[in-house]
């Protein structure tokens, strides 16, 4: 389908935590469309300055009470002067928002489990993609590292659904301390030999890379969700490119946007 | 009242109207066919295009600047021959005028990128791409030398009959002269402005925010600049003047045209809005009935120098 540009307007921005938001867009034709995985372009409307969209992996597909679709929800963390705007955006505020751009995540079905490795942010196109497997009865975890235990979010979401939870935090003030690589070697490990998982990643690009490296040492499966500075979202810019394994010579940097934002872990070069 | 007429002329050229896609703007116009109908635009300027393909440099390739980006993609492209294979036949199909932003790290090389061209069917005019300021051999060393510009010029309007448009870069003393060099090499027109070499630093790292260090500034940012040029060459040459910088909207067009553009290109708006095309469009037709003007091309050029009322500065 292609994607459409709404000019949405702002339907909640709850503030998290200091530096982080869910911000609810009133764009229900992209949310109708959208897959897990999947991103979209959004920026304040009428701004030159920050001049470009920002690129984000939608959240939620936000529905009312009768369960029509009436939107969608971005993660957003201040990171920089558009991320700050858009967590200073008050309710009736307007959002260029275009999508749904990319290549979702492959779902898989039981009896292949399916693993969720999320950092920080890298929480965001988890949510979709836990419904969805949760439809397919599909058996799912997600590990989930962050900073500090108050920057873990909606886990009371997850556990709704079913998913198995395991958390880390850098500070160790919830679950196991250190990186969220440690409690998935520990659970690779323990796999049977007949055992399937898919590893689903998405966070910073170390944790990417390590990720992607300890599934392929225990023979499994991954799809890693990869962020990149992005101009366009559309495959015009070419900004966005990362460097695939079998793009032949000269070729193998290709444009995140239309070939990503989620890679086969094993087919990207690592650096 | 008859339809608006927005058509313009560039050599032997007619445009139903004078929007066209920036090189390394719109991919190869085939990745926006979802989002616009290629056939609406005036034109469409491909990436630039070598012989051989090209990798580009590594990410970080862009950075966001006070209402502007700066860019060094470094010409990742895929070559003519694929070009003319893969995507020439579908550019057509579309409807699309397809110019083609021909590069060379040679004299030799422009000259056998356009042959290859001219043999293709589909293309409507060559952008010569004498201005990346991105790569060291990508012929801005011809960009930036009136003669270099001269022989360059010569040459390829000597290997084909295809209108030849130079793109020139806004980083030399005095633009027009360059306009100049190119017209008197045979050019049909010349467009311009390329981008502003620039660079953007981080402080808390004290290293580059893109991978090649300098890269090329577009945006709302560079566009008086680029409407001074464009009025500067259009008093210098009789050939046409296709204007760009920052435009992103009817308004922005209509600044250009006003300052002597007979088409203008619209790049870095693109990013940010895909649908930026009918919107101007419309525009420039509002435009044009509000102030009774039956012909947008009587526009060009019809800047009036008059000095503003104090009252209104």
């Amino acid at each position: 389908m292609p994607p459409i540009d709404i000019a949405a307007r702002v339907i909640a921005n709850v503030r998290l935590s200091s530096d982080y938001s869910v911000l609810s867009l009133a764009a229900p034709e992209v949310g109708a469309r959208t897959l897990p995985g999947q991103f979209v372009m959004v920026k304040p409307e009428g701004v030159t300055d920050p001049l470009l969209r920002r690129p984000f992996s939608v959240f939620e597909v936000l529905r009312n009470a009768q369960g029509a679709i009436i939107g969608i929800s971005i993660l957003n963390k201040r990171a920089g002067r558009s991320t700050r705007r858009l967590y200073d955006l008050a309710v009736g505020d307007v959002v260029s928002c275009l999508g749904p751009l990319g290549q979702p995540f492959k779902p898989v079905d039981s009896p292949t489990k399916a693993w969720m490795v999320a950092g920080g942010v890298g929480l965001a196109p988890f949510a979709t993609l836990a419904e969805s497997l949760a439809a397919g009865k599909t058996a799912t975890t997600l590990f989930y590292g962050a900073r500090t235990g108050e920057e873990l979010f909606y886990l009371d979401f997850f556990e709704r659904l079913g998913v198995t939870l395991v958390v880390t935090t850098e500070n160790g003030a919830r679950g196991t301390k250190g990186r969220v690589t440690i409690p998935l070697e520990v659970e690779l490990k323990a796999l049977g030999s007949g055992d399937r998982a898919m590893v689903y990643a998405c966070g910073p690009e170390p944790m990417l890379a390590a990720v992607a490296t300890l599934a392929a040492r225990y023979h499994q499966p991954s799809q890693v969700s990869v962020e990149r500075v992005m101009g366009c979202g559309l495959g015009g810019c070419y900004s966005c490119v990362v460097a695939v394994k079998h793009g032949g010579e000269n070729a193998n940097l290709v444009r995140s946007c239309l070939s990503g934002p989620v890679f086969d872990g094993a087919e990207l070069v690592w650096d | 009242m008859a339809a608006p007429d927005l058509s313009v002329s560039i050599g032997s050229l007619t445009l139903p109207n004078p929007l066209i896609a920036a090189s390394g703007c719109f991919g190869y116009g085939l990745e926006y066919e979802d989002v616009v109908d290629l056939s609406l635009l005036g034109g469409v300027v491909s990436k630039g295009l070598f012989m051989k393909e090209r990798q580009g440099h590594p990410p970080p390739r862009i950075v966001e600047t006070p209402a502007g980006m700066i860019n060094a993609i470094g010409l990742q492209g895929i070559g003519v021959h694929r070009f003319v294979k893969e995507k020439l036949p579908l550019l057509r199909k579309r409807g699309a005028r397809t110019f083609v932003n021909v590069c060379g790290t040679t004299l030799d090389e422009y000259v056998e990128v356009c042959r290859v061209l001219s043999d293709a069917e589909g293309v409507a005019a060559i952008e010569l791409n004498i201005s990346c300021p991105n790569i060291k051999e990508g012929g801005i060393q011809f960009g930036c030398s009136l003669h270099g510009t001269f022989d360059v010029v010569s040459a390829v309007r000597k290997a084909t009959t295809l209108p030849v448009i130079p793109k020139l870069t806004p980083n030399v003393t005095d633009v027009a002269s360059f306009a100049k060099a190119a017209e008197d090499a045979g050019a049909d027109a010349v467009s311009l402005v390329n981008t502003f070499l620039a660079m953007a630093i981080d402080v808390e790292t004290r290293r580059p925010k893109i991978s090649n260090v300098l890269g090329g500034l577009s945006g709302p940012a560079i566009r008086p600049i680029a409407v001074r040029m464009v009025w500067e060459c259009y008093q210098l040459v009789k050939i046409p003047v296709i204007g760009m910088g920052g435009i992103t909207d009817a308004r922005d067009a209509l600044e250009f045209m006003l300052a002597g553009s007979t088409a203008v290109q619209i790049g870095t708006q693109n990013f940010v809005d895909p649908f930026v095309w009918t919107k101007v469009l419309d525009g420039l037709k509002d435009y044009m009935t509000r102030h009774h003007v039956a012909r947008l091309s009587d526009l060009i050029g019809a800047f009036d120098p008059t000095p503003p009322e104090a009252s209104h500065a």
